[in-house]
């Protein structure tokens, strides 16, 4: 149950702090902090009691509840957390609470909707990471997306409606892909085995064709590739982390950007072994053509969030190529990846928030020599650009090491290039911290330091990052058990469907479904088609 | 009774429906536009009472007499609408009422 | 107690400092920062020099001491530590580093005190000592690999100290971009490393490789020509040695630090350190003496024509790093080390006292328009002297004789070494005796063309004193065969090292190389003051000559080399993000857009409102219907 309480609290607390802003609009504010806050003391208690048991490594889920939804459907309520999704979910509830912190004086305009959009944004993405049934998978998947259009929208930068309108359009069509990669999955399997499911653990067994596998995982891939922001499908990217508002742009790009690499993690490869091995070189090539192209578009933007969007669209490439070597090393690499990544990402547009808030603008070529003036935020700037181009010592560093390590196994060239990747990365990242710091003065501006509440929050990400620099093991272990049945999944090419004690335990659950005549089923899936394209 | 060959008559309904036509797509006033369609209707009939008569059917008149209905109240509608129209926009050309255009 | 276990405090008192500075230091007094920095050095290099007494006196097993601090990370059985290894080799770079970086930091008290940011300087210069520390103290290659990087950070921070000045800010950017073309190849070589061995301990790595790898194996070939790119960009050789000039851009202690003595002398460290694998891949290993003798011929034509005293400086680093490449390549490890140690000592001396002559002459660079300083300020033209007679291998007198006087007679007599190599450096060492005297000529001889506004303090001169000495005495420690074999030096070190490899009929050259190269060292201080004192309108009148200019020109560039990688690498990539600015993919996107919006517009075309056409459209479309029903 303590994981429905942690989505209920923030769906509650949204929901409050809407009907209560109107009225009191700190004490609106606090109560969203509140409610995130709750929800991350709950998971780091949780972390702590069961830290222990990672050491054993043969169990790996922690918590898994399962209520009966629609049983005709074979759809379940089915929550489940091991040490990749509890990673997550304490890494979007710091997030979450950083950006409310951050964010607290940007929003003025309606602010009750934003908090509850915020709060229920960062509920849909812990659902994302929790989820076990592929249909609450899709659910989560959609509750992420409606209130980030809004928060978009609503009080995003000037162009907020062509971006708005854009992000809905690539991320709806690419999940609706996967809806229907979801439902097909769904009847080969039931066609196979006579059991109707949407269950995770039962699906995870299917034999699909070659051909088949591949197309189904396609329609997975299309979904998360968007959604990371990989080569081609990033076009949507750049505009909606510009024009977010900042508490936008750090859920955007530090934590909704991670459910596509969790849901590779999660889905991709387990769910389509081989599929996934025969699709490797095409992704990898795309992670480094987006290692490479990201950082080189980096470069040329004097947008400060835009540059700060292609940079991270740069390090969603090592995740690609993380993901697909299929390396203990380089899963390990992956998920610390998406935690140094996120926080790293997060100081940055923090930066960018705090930087607009004070001169009304983003152009770099309209700043300069600011480090005269603002010394702490020059500080506190360097350090994450420095963890940006990957300085050993700060969380980026381990990741993109233990990536290339792994990948270097796998596929030598394509890693070569890859690490080409921490050559321009030092070519951006530079660009950041002389442009706006050093220098000239190009224009006059009164600028003010960060204030203590803003300090706070970077303190806090600053701790983060250079935790996981110097000692990851925490993260390493806690992440260990999954990423021991990851490899040892994608080391049987030839896939068999014995996982491990609790997969079965759930099959029995999932036998008492009914079993659906075809006509039924074909029903369904017009139906379930008309519903999603809605 | 003189008989009449059926196609002859479904000729007849054929050239009366032309002329409805016709008289669709060339007039502007909406009042003979409407007049044109009851042509076009009352050709539909005769083809329906034809081939009723040619097959020694009596569902011919039973559809003509259906149409003639529904013809009536095409037409009250129609003329209704045709009212409102000229009290809105004081004038019932169709090349000015073009408010459907995108 | 065991003094060993000291050992975390050397970098990690460094470490502390800086971060109480960083995050308190608007709280001490002007000199208190430099104070307190330069103490935190100082007892780091008191503790080295009581667990270097230690080590001599009673060595440790195996002549090496581990100190594991905590695990790194452990993953699949990757697993490296934050843990530190003593042995001769780490405890002469621990040494020199943390006795020359306190010498420095104990000068810069006095030449920070007017600069506004003082205490950002002295935060970075101890961020930089520890990085440097946990370079030489790693025991594997990723947590070198952080020092590495570390070190390159704070090269770049110091570089870019005065950020108000954009050039400042182009050389660091530069300095920093240039290195990690090296790292990032040092970076694969480290992934190679992982791959064959799943580890990247040292120590398990120099033992592991000879058994898996036969000499001349392509996998020893590729580690080490990768990490030998780590070195070049690091050390500044050939073909990376082009950030080095640039970054004589920060404050003078900087250069004397970063730019001379230490950090640019890492990848010599890091090519002894891994000498097992070098010695396995003996084609790269020849390429590393190769590069160093090309390299300190290139640098060394370059500092003849330079006019900013650092610049020339410079170059002379750039130059003399290639002597320690020279040695590695020819497999004389002791003698490379041997230099590093009496390089640091006269190399930053130099650049110290060049930073006091600018200060002096109100931050004046160019050795033209010095002159004479020579009576204005005694101790800093003596102690310049003899860093220069050190630079110029000055025969007996001076510690570079020594130094490098090993590294010719190795590059000549080693197995691996060739007439051609010796002949190189022998060059090398006569230009470098001409461009060194040209300096000390011009600038301190002869007229005074400006006033001097400033006498250096006693924080400037004590430092400059020890130096001094150090650069005279410090090569009697390795005296060669010909004159007492008194070799405590190698003997130490070489406990790390295998001895060189002679051929033994060329033994015998030792004498007649070192007489030669003394009578050239001579020659050229002679030449110098030909050309630069008697006769200086012999040089105008050549560089008049059409032929003249151009040489000066292309040595005054460094031989074209930034114009070249400006050419091919740099305007390409600006010219490809100036072009691709907004992302060609989103144009794809957007084509697709507008072409919905023109098929949009196309049927909407056909919604005209007229009545009469819709008509027509449901009639056609009937008859069209009809026609195919019936008749198809």
């Amino acid at each position: 149950m303590t994981l429905v309480y942690i989505i209920l609290i923030l769906m509650f607390g949204g929901l409050i702090s809407w009907i209560i802003a109107g009225k009191n609009s700190s004490l609106a504010k606090g109560i969203a902090l509140l409610a995130v806050l709750a929800d991350l003391v709950i998971i780091i208690g949780f972390w702590i009691s069961v830290y222990d048991k990672f050491d054993l490594g043969s169990q790996q889920w922690l918590i898994d509840y399962r209520v009966e939804w629609m049983p005709q459907l074979g759809i379940s309520f089915h929550l489940a957390m091991d040490g990749l999704s509890l990673l997550m979910t304490a890494l979007a509830l710091f997030l979450g609470a950083v950006s409310l912190i951050v964010s607290w004086n940007e929003i003025s305009k309606n602010l009750g909707f934003y908090l509850f959009n915020a709060l229920w944004l960062i509920a849909g993405i812990i659902g994302v990471f929790l989820s076990l049934d592929l249909i609450l998978f899709y659910f989560f998947w959609e509750v992420m997306l409606v209130p980030m259009y809004f928060i978009l929208a609503i009080w995003g930068h000037e162009n907020r409606r062509y971006a708005g309108m854009k992000f809905f359009l690539f991320t709806q069509l690419s999940g609706l892909l996967m809806l229907i990669a979801i439902i097909a999955l769904y009847f080969i399997h039931g066609k196979n085995s006579g059991q109707y499911t949407f269950d995770y653990f039962a699906l995870i067994g299917t034999s699909l064709s070659a051909k088949t596998g591949l197309w189904l995982m396609c329609g997975f891939m299309i979904a998360f590739l968007v959604k990371l922001g990989i080569v081609p499908f990033h076009s949507w990217l750049p505009d909606a982390y510009t024009q977010s508002p900042t508490g936008g742009s750090i859920l955007l790009a530090a934590l909704m950007s991670k459910t596509a690499a969790y849901g590779m993690l999660r889905f991709v490869v387990p769910l389509f072994p081989e599929a996934s091995k025969t699709f490797a070189p095409v992704a990898i090539t795309l992670g480094v053509v987006s290692i490479l192209y990201g950082a080189k578009l980096a470069y040329a933007q004097t947008d400060l969030k835009r540059m700060i969007a292609f940079s991270s669209m740069s390090h969603m490439g090592f995740i690609m190529v993380g993901i697909f070597s299929f390396q203990a090393l380089s899963y390990q690499g992956t998920i610390i990846e998406m935690i140094a990544h996120g926080i790293s990402i997060t100081a940055l547009f923090t930066v960018a928030g705090v930087i607009h808030a004070r001169i009304q603008t983003r152009d770099m070529d309209q700043m300069g020599r600011f480090w005269e003036q603002v010394p702490k935020m020059g500080a506190i700037t360097m350090i994450f650009v420095l963890a940006t181009l990957g300085l050993p010592g700060l969380g980026n560093f381990v990741a993109e090491f233990l990536i290339l390590t792994g990948a270097f196994k796998s596929n030598v060239t394509l890693t070569v290039l890859a690490a080409l990747g921490l050559i321009a990365s030092m070519i951006y990242a530079l660009v950041i911290l002389q442009k706006i710091f050093h220098g000239e003065r190009r224009k006059e501006w009164k600028l003010t330091d960060l204030t203590p509440r803003e300090v706070l929050a970077m303190g806090c990400l600053i701790v983060a990052i250079v935790w996981i620099g110097i000692y990851p093991q925490p993260v390493i272990k806690t992440a260990q058990p999954t990423v021991n049945s990851l490899e040892q999944n994608s080391n049987n090419t030839t896939f068999v469907n014995d996982t491990g004690p609790t997969n079965k335990m759930t099959l029995k659950n999932g036998d008492e479904n009914m079993t659906m005549t075809r006509e039924t089923s074909t029903f369904f899936l017009s139906l379930n088609k008309k519903g999603g394209g809605k | 009774m003189i008989y009449v060959p059926a196609n002859m008559g479904l000729m007849l309904a054929a050239i009366l429906f032309l002329l409805g036509l016709i008289g669709v797509l060339t007039r502007r006033n909406v009042l003979f536009i409407l007049m044109s369609l009851e042509i076009m209707l009352n050709a539909a009939g005769l083809a329906f009472v034809v081939a009723g008569a040619h097959w020694m059917q009596a569902d011919g008149q039973v559809m003509f007499i259906f149409i003639l209905t529904m013809a009536a109240a095409e037409v009250s509608v129609g003329l209704a609408l045709i009212l409102q129209m000229h009290r809105h926009h004081k004038t019932v050309d169709t090349n000015v009422l073009n408010l459907l255009k995108d | 107690m065991d003094v060993f276990q000291l050992l975390w405090l050397i970098p990690a008192l460094p470490f502390f400092s800086f971060l109480i500075l960083s995050l308190s230091g608007s709280k001490f007094s002007r000199t208190g920062v430099g104070v307190f920095a330069t103490l935190s050095v100082g007892i780091s290099a008191l503790i080295t020099l009581i667990i270097g007494i230690q080590f001599l006196s009673s060595p440790p097993a195996g002549h090496f001491y581990e100190q594991t601090l905590w695990v790194w990370f452990d993953v699949a059985g990757f697993k490296p530590s934050i843990a530190f290894y003593l042995d001769p080799l780490s405890l002469v770079f621990t040494f020199v580093v943390t006795f020359v970086s306190f010498l420095i930091h104990w000068y810069s008290i006095g030449f920070m005190k007017t600069e506004e940011g003082h205490v950002r300087f002295f935060a970075y210069m101890n961020l930089f000592v520890f990085s440097m520390l946990m370079l030489v103290l790693a025991n594997n290659l990723l947590l070198l690999y952080l020092g590495w990087e570390g070190v390159g950070l704070c090269s770049f921070l110091l570089i870019g100290f005065w950020y108000k000045d954009p050039y400042n800010c182009y050389a660091a950017r530069k300095a920093f971009i240039v290195t990690r073309i090296g790292d990032t190849a040092m970076m694969i070589g480290l992934l190679m490393l992982v791959k064959n061995f799943n580890t990247l301990d040292i120590a398990s790595i120099l033992t592991t490789a000879p058994q898996t790898w036969s000499p001349g194996a392509s996998q020893a070939f590729w580690v080490t020509i990768l990490l030998l790119g780590g070195a070049v960009g690091k050390s500044a050789q050939l073909p990376l040695q082009t950030w080095l000039p640039d970054a004589m851009a920060g404050p003078s202690p900087v250069s004397a630090l970063i730019h001379a003595a230490t950090m640019v002398t890492a990848g010599v460290y890091l090519i002894a350190r891994t000498h097992v694998l070098y010695e396995l891949a003996p084609a790269v290993q020849t390429l590393v003496a190769i590069v160093g003798a090309a390299t300190l011929l290139i640098a060394g034509f370059s500092a003849i024509v330079q006019r900013d005293i650092k610049r020339v400086l410079a170059y002379s680093t750039i130059s003399q790093i290639g002597y320690m490449f020279l040695a590695l390549g020819v497999g004389a490890w002791s003698a490379a080390v041997f230099h590093f140690m009496i390089h640091a000592f006269f190399k930053s001396l130099l650049f110290l006292s060049a930073g006091v002559v600018i200060i002096a002459m109100h931050h004046e660079h160019d050795i033209f328009k010095m002159g004479g300083l020579r009576k204005k300020m005694p101790v800093v033209f003596w102690t310049f002297l003899f860093g220069a007679g050190a630079l110029a291998a000055i025969p007996l007198i001076t510690a570079g004789f020594y130094s490098k006087d090993e590294i010719l007679f190795f590059a000549m007599a080693s197995t691996k070494g060739s007439t051609w190599l010796w002949l190189a450096g022998f060059v090398g060492a006569f230009i470098t005796s001409v461009y060194t005297f040209r300096m000390v000529f011009v600038a301190f001889f002869g007229e005074q063309k400006h006033d001097i506004h400033y006498k250096p303090g006693i924080s400037f001169k004590i430092p400059l004193i020890i130096l001094g000495i150090l650069s005279l005495i410090a090569g009697f420690i390795e005296l060669p065969h010909t004159f007492g074999h008194f070799t405590p030096f190698s003997d130490f070190i070489n406990t790390v090292f295998p001895a060189v490899q002679l051929i033994p009929e060329k033994e015998g050259l030792e004498l007649t190389l070192q007489i030669s190269t003394a009578i050239l060292a001579l020659f050229g201080v002679f030449l110098a003051w030909q050309l630069y004192m008697k006769r200086p309108q012999m040089v105008a009148r050549f560089k008049e000559t059409g032929f003249g200019k151009r040489l000066n020109d292309f040595l005054f560039s460094g031989w074209k080399f930034d114009w070249l990688y400006d050419t091919f690498f740099v305007k390409p990539f600006v010219w490809l993000s100036k072009i691709d600015k907004s992302d060609f993919v989103d144009r794809i996107y957007g084509g697709v857009a507008n072409l919905n919006l023109y098929f949009n517009k196309l049927l909407s075309a056909t919604q005209n409102g007229n009545v009469r056409s819709y008509v027509l459209g449901v009639a056609l479309g009937a008859v069209i219907a009809l026609t195919i029903i019936l008749f198809l």
